[in-house]
């Protein structure tokens, strides 16, 4: 039978450090996107609880914990992903959930990045137009926005700790665009 | 020279620095113009059409003048202004627009010529003979006439591009603007203060005003050092807010401190989108000049610019100065330049009224009517009530008034309004949204003023944001009234500037005005007035007031031209940022791209992603060889290309089929599940839009194929049909293309290279054409559909991305053994050729589906987008230009896409034109060149000849009409 390797989509682009920041490529586990279908919002949430312990997340918001997911930690979270859609991180859906919604593999779609330290939250303003000011996109806060010219998902993990998901074909553009973003930083002592 | 005194510069570390290839010592501190005026050089630029020698005339960024080059080859940076340039070690600054050097300029003979070169003169003049105009008298005038240039290598200087949000952006950090601040962050609102200078101050930098009983910089430096302490509060210096845009953005350029700058990775500006909820605009005033002949002497300066530099950089531009004006600003120049023991040869008020209380010859009610001294002012020339006097100067500093810094509440289409009382233009209310103004950018000029003006305008925003404002003591400050008496020009003989920059003297203003260009704006693009990269900053009011007096009208009726973002000059690749070479767009690279390029496969751009041309093997030279061969391993044995680019849409739920049988042409609601149909989407309009194929996965789940270069395209428009045209139906669809990676296995032997690869082998009786369903590769699960783009039997594998480019490499090494290999795009556009299958060069978005040979594909028994427009008179028939086949039959053997389709005795002209070719290409197969092409009637010309004309290449060659699909008619091929 023939072998097949599997190859993350940042292989041999990461981990980029520069001063005090560094990128780094996160395994979220399986990633599903959950899309319900007319009126069935609240019974997928239910479902969602009972099955994988977690609510379904309101628009700009994430459920459970992903920072411990990008950590590596085996649990399930939920990122919201656009119009009534979310990311189902970390676990095989259950398939009950296929009555509420419309589910889809994603888990080879999405680059996973995380930038994390001093300096980070600096980077992401060169790259993002979003309000990154901690009152208004706090801790488990999450948008789909541009990253320089890409479309981007960016989650906040902490003060200076971003989760970015990009599609996968633009790893290499996405490791090129945060390294020269996270150059300038540095430069200016900023990180 | 440089003087004592207690300006900040005080004893500052020396710094080398050269001009112009001479090297100087300047201060920390200094600005490349106060080192230079401290090492008293006067000459700094020639002026852009005259030549003129010009000194250093202001000490900001509105300076016209002194205007200089530095870095070489794709570092180089013309037109930076000496007044904003910091020194720094090794700074090798050039002057610009002077042949062969500053002091001696051989085009500084267009100034005598002077009395040619009025406004206007070259329409007037090189009109004739026409031709000229372009190879002649254009290159011949720019090369006189002009600023610095560019060096023509591709720029290598980092610029990058940043946004920030608050809650309330302030513009300028002198008196207001730091109590706007204040206030505001006392109050706890995101505040960021931007001021263009390298320290917060404003004027308090440059004058002797004490606020608060300490030096007004003392002052300044305790705000600021409040303000930076604060987590609420952004301090960005040497950032100057270029333009007011919808929404409350505003751009801004940031110019990084040099020793910034020079670390590695570091950029050398930053341009800024600052998004504010409110605005407070404290930009302050500039110092308006007077005009008189030859009042662009180097040597005459503003008022304002000789107290910066007596005050803070203890330079004195002169061993004698005069001072002229027509406001107190004068008096308070002549104290400080007292004060730092300079001696000032002659106080002129042009105010009759005036009294000095100064131990300076005083001349009330007397102008400056001329300036001596070609390189460098040595003596001015005086109207006084009894007569005319000369008086010995080396400088002289003047003052017209103050012109409020309006600009920014002007960008979006607001007009100032003209305050008589201190005869200047003050912002309009409410002329930019959530912008108010303060300060002495309001038309309030006294210290105290000034800083009750910021507390007023931050309480007005605290307001608007819900925010509760602090008490907020003013502090102590000199609140003396503005005495101006009005004067534009000094009468007299000889040219009497008014745009330094642009050399636009009073003179070209009255022609305009007696040419008939009696609107500002006229007069303005008459006389490039304004036009200068300063932008009319120091020249705009004067000009407009001249005209007004020339055209009998008063100013506020004569209006002021429109101020147009930036505020100051921002260089293009500080607006691109981001966008230079590769950073022009992101790259979509599939997961076999490695390997492709290993093989030396040259990669195209389909849309942002790189796909392979062809794979050379080893002896082959020309992409035709690779081509060819590829295409005859396909025919011949197999092939294996990714296809991973197209888009792919996974479309769930009950309705699902509702909404295929809507977006398609045909039907799908009736494909059976594990079957693959193709389908045509039609726009609103009855035009094809693309085409693909879609499977049906299960009951309720459909996978829809895209074409690369309109997935996007697609996916907008299904969510479009949905969310506007029918969301009543219960049908969700993502995109998965990033999800899988997928490869056409082509070819005789696609079978056999499949079979050996999946954990258990299909036959066909399984797995007839158009099937699909879930197959097993090395235990991991795969997507298998049986569907051709080359007319050969075929297949497309489609694997989780992770194992793309093992799959690929897999198939590859295992194809080579059958005698085949990988094929890339020029090949896959031969085999569709040959098959006569469509792409966008073919639905390019003029096509319908009955020109394209698909009409009976648009479904009678039921509706959907496109089908009623598709109906329309026009849309189909005989005169419609159809999809034909072409071969060439006549003598040349070649066809060429682009060319138009002719009756063979027609004269090729585009009236007779009946059609052209989309695609073309050699096929390997049938040993000749291939063509699609649309010709009008055309399926009804099959066997008639017709002449191709390709005008731009001049190929002329006879084709036969045949049908599209030129191999393999019946299809046996692919249906195995």
């Amino acid at each position: 039978m023939v072998e097949l390797a599997p190859k993350s989509p940042l292989a041999g682009l990461v981990p980029v450090t520069v001063g005090r920041m560094t990128l780094t490529e996160v395994d979220l586990g399986r990633l599903t996107s959950v899309a319900p279908y007319r009126g069935r919002d609240e019974g997928l949430s239910e479902a969602l609880k009972a099955a994988h312990g977690i609510a379904a997340p309101e628009p700009g918001r994430v459920t459970g914990r992903v920072a411990a997911r990008a950590s590596g930690r085996d649990e399930a979270c939920a990122i919201w992903f656009g119009q009534r859609m979310f990311l189902l991180a970390g676990a095989d859906p259950d398939p009950a959930l296929a009555q509420y919604a419309a589910l889809s593999d994603q888990s080879d779609g999405w680059a996973c990045a995380r930038i994390q330290g001093r300096g980070a939250t600096q980077v992401l303003a060169r790259l993002t137009p979003i309000d990154l000011r901690p009152a208004a996109f706090r801790r488990g806060h999450t948008a789909r926005t541009e990253l320089q010219h890409m479309a981007a998902s960016i989650t906040r993990l902490g003060e200076d700790d971003y989760l970015i998901l990009v599609f996968r074909a633009l790893a290499g553009t996405l490791v090129q665009d945060v390294r020269q973003a996270m150059q300038g930083v540095a430069a200016r002592g900023g990180g | 020279m440089r003087i004592g005194g207690e300006g900040p510069i005080g004893r500052g570390r020396r710094i080398g620095f050269t001009f112009d290839g001479r090297a100087y010592q300047g201060l920390a501190g200094d600005t490349l113009a106060s080192a230079l005026l401290a090492n008293g050089v006067r000459v700094m630029g020639r002026s852009f059409k005259y030549h003129r020698p010009r000194g250093v005339m202001t000490a900001g960024s509105e300076e016209p003048n002194a205007l200089v080059t530095v870095g070489r080859g794709g570092l180089q940076e013309p037109n930076l202004r000496a007044t904003q340039l910091e020194l720094h070690e090794g700074l090798a600054a050039r002057s610009q627009n002077r042949w062969p050097s500053l002091t001696f300029d051989i085009l500084a003979l267009n100034d005598l010529a002077s009395p040619f070169f009025g406004a206007g003169f070259y329409y007037k003049t090189f009109m004739w003979p026409r031709a000229f105009w372009e190879r002649v008298y254009e290159p011949m005038i720019r090369r006189a006439a002009g600023l610095g240039a560019l060096s023509g290598a591709p720029s290598d200087l980092r610029v990058e591009k940043a946004w920030a949000h608050c809650d309330l952006l302030v513009i300028g950090a002198g008196p207001a603007g730091l109590m706007a601040a204040l206030t505001a962050a006392r109050a706890g609102a995101d505040v960021i203060i931007a001021d263009e200078d390298t320290r917060p101050g404003g004027r308090l930098n440059a004058e002797t005003i004490e606020v608060d009983g300490v030096p007004g910089r003392d002052w300044a430096a305790e705000i600021t050092a409040e303000l930076s302490g604060m987590d609420n509060v952004r301090v960005m210096t040497r950032t100057t807010v270029t333009g007011a845009y919808d929404g409350g953005t505003y751009g801004a350029l940031e110019r990084l401190a040099p020793e910034v700058a020079a670390r590695p990775g570091a950029p050398r500006e930053c341009f800024w989108r600052i998004v504010a909820r409110r605005a407070v605009l404290a930009a302050g005033a500039l110092e308006r000049p007077i005009a008189f002949a030859n009042n662009d002497r180097p040597g005459v300066m503003m008022a304002g610019a000789v107290r910066a530099y007596v005050n803070r950089w203890c330079v004195s531009p002169g061993r004698s100065v005069a001072v002229f004006g027509n406001n107190s600003d004068a008096h308070r120049t002549v104290a400080d330049l007292l004060a730092a023991g300079v001696h000032v040869s002659a106080l002129i008020d042009a105010r009759h009224d005036a009294t000095c209380s100064l131990d300076v010859p005083f001349y009330p009610g007397a102008q400056v009517s001329n300036a001596h001294g070609r390189c460098g002012l040595e003596a001015v020339s005086i109207l006084t009530p009894s007569g005319e006097e000369k008086i010995e100067a080396e400088c002289l500093a003047m003052s017209g008034g103050w012109n409020p810094s309006v600009h920014l509440t002007c960008h979006m289409n607001g007009r100032p309004d003209w305050r008589e009382d201190i005869a200047a233009f003050v912002p309009r209310p409410g002329a930019v949204p959530g912008l108010v103004a303060a300060g002495v950018a309001r038309g309030d000029f006294s210290t105290r003023a000034c800083l009750q003006g910021g507390v007023a305008a931050a309480r007005e925003a605290l307001t608007a944001l819900g925010r509760t404002a602090p008490e907020i003591d003013i502090p102590g400050a000199e609140d003396s009234r503005y005495d101006i008496t009005p004067i534009w020009s000094v009468p007299g003989r000889g040219r009497a500037w008014l745009d330094f920059q642009n050399d636009v003297t009073v003179k070209d203003v009255r022609l305009a005005a007696q040419e008939n260009f009696r609107s500002v704006e006229h007069m303005k693009r008459y006389t490039t007035q304004g036009m200068a990269p300063d932008q009319g900053k120091n020249s705009n009011v004067n000009a407009l007031a001249v005209l007004a007096d020339a055209t009998g009208r008063a100013i506020a009726e004569t209006g002021t031209t429109t101020f147009r973002p930036p505020y100051v000059p921002v260089s293009i690749a500080a607006m691109g940022v981001g966008g230079r070479g590769k950073g022009f767009a992101p790259q979509r690279l599939t997961t076999s791209h490695e390997l492709s390029v290993a093989r030396g496969a040259p990669m195209i751009e389909a849309g942002l992603w790189y796909r392979p041309s062809y794979f050379p093997a080893p002896g082959e030279s020309h992409w035709r060889q690779s081509c060819d061969r590829e295409v005859l391993m396909v025919r011949n044995a197999v092939g294996v290309t990714d296809v991973s680019t197209l888009g792919k849409i996974d479309i769930q739920g009950p309705d699902a089929a509702a909404l295929l049988d809507l977006v398609y042409a045909n039907t799908f609601s009736t494909l059976k599940p594990g079957r693959v149909r193709y389908g045509l989407m039609l726009r609103e309009d009855g035009h094809v839009m693309d085409d693909g194929t879609t499977a049906r996965l299960g009951e309720n789940q459909y996978l829809m194929t895209t074409t690369t270069a309109a997935a996007g395209l697609v996916m907008r428009h299904l969510e479009f049909v949905h969310q506007c045209l029918r969301p009543d139906w219960d049908v969700r669809m993502v995109s998965v293309t990033e999800n899988w990676a997928q490869f056409a296995i082509a070819g005789p032997k696609s079978a056999e290279l499949l079979n050996g690869l999946l954990d258990a082998p299909v036959a066909d009786a399984d797995w007839p054409f158009m099937s699909c369903g879930p197959v097993s590769v090395g235990g991991v699960g795969a997507r298998l559909f049986r569907i051709s783009f080359s007319g050969e039997r075929g297949y497309e594998l489609a694997v989780p991305a992770r194992y793309g480019e093992a799959l690929f490499r897999e198939l590859v090494a295992r194809a080579e053994p059958l005698g085949g290999g990988p094929y890339g795009m020029e090949a896959l556009n031969v085999l569709r050729i040959e098959k006569g299958f469509i792409t966008h060069a073919e639905i390019h978005g003029r096509t319908t589906a009955f020109d394209i040979g698909m009409g009976g594909m648009v479904s009678k028994a039921k509706d959907c987008i496109g089908k009623a427009a598709a109906a329309r008179p026009g849309l189909s028939g005989e005169e419609r230009e159809q999809l034909v086949g072409l071969k060439p039959v006549g003598t040349v053997k070649m066809l060429v896409p682009g060319a138009h389709l002719f009756e063979e005795g027609a004269e090729a002209v585009s009236d007779n034109s009946q059609g052209y070719i989309t695609s073309a290409a050699f096929s390997p197969t049938l040993g000749h060149f291939l063509g699609l092409g649309f010709l009008r009637n055309g399926r009804a010309r099959h066997g008639q000849r017709v002449r191709m004309v390709d005008h731009l290449k001049g190929v002329v060659a006879i084709c036969e009409v045949q049908d599209p699909v030129q191999y393999d008619r019946d299809g046996g091929r692919m249906r195995g």
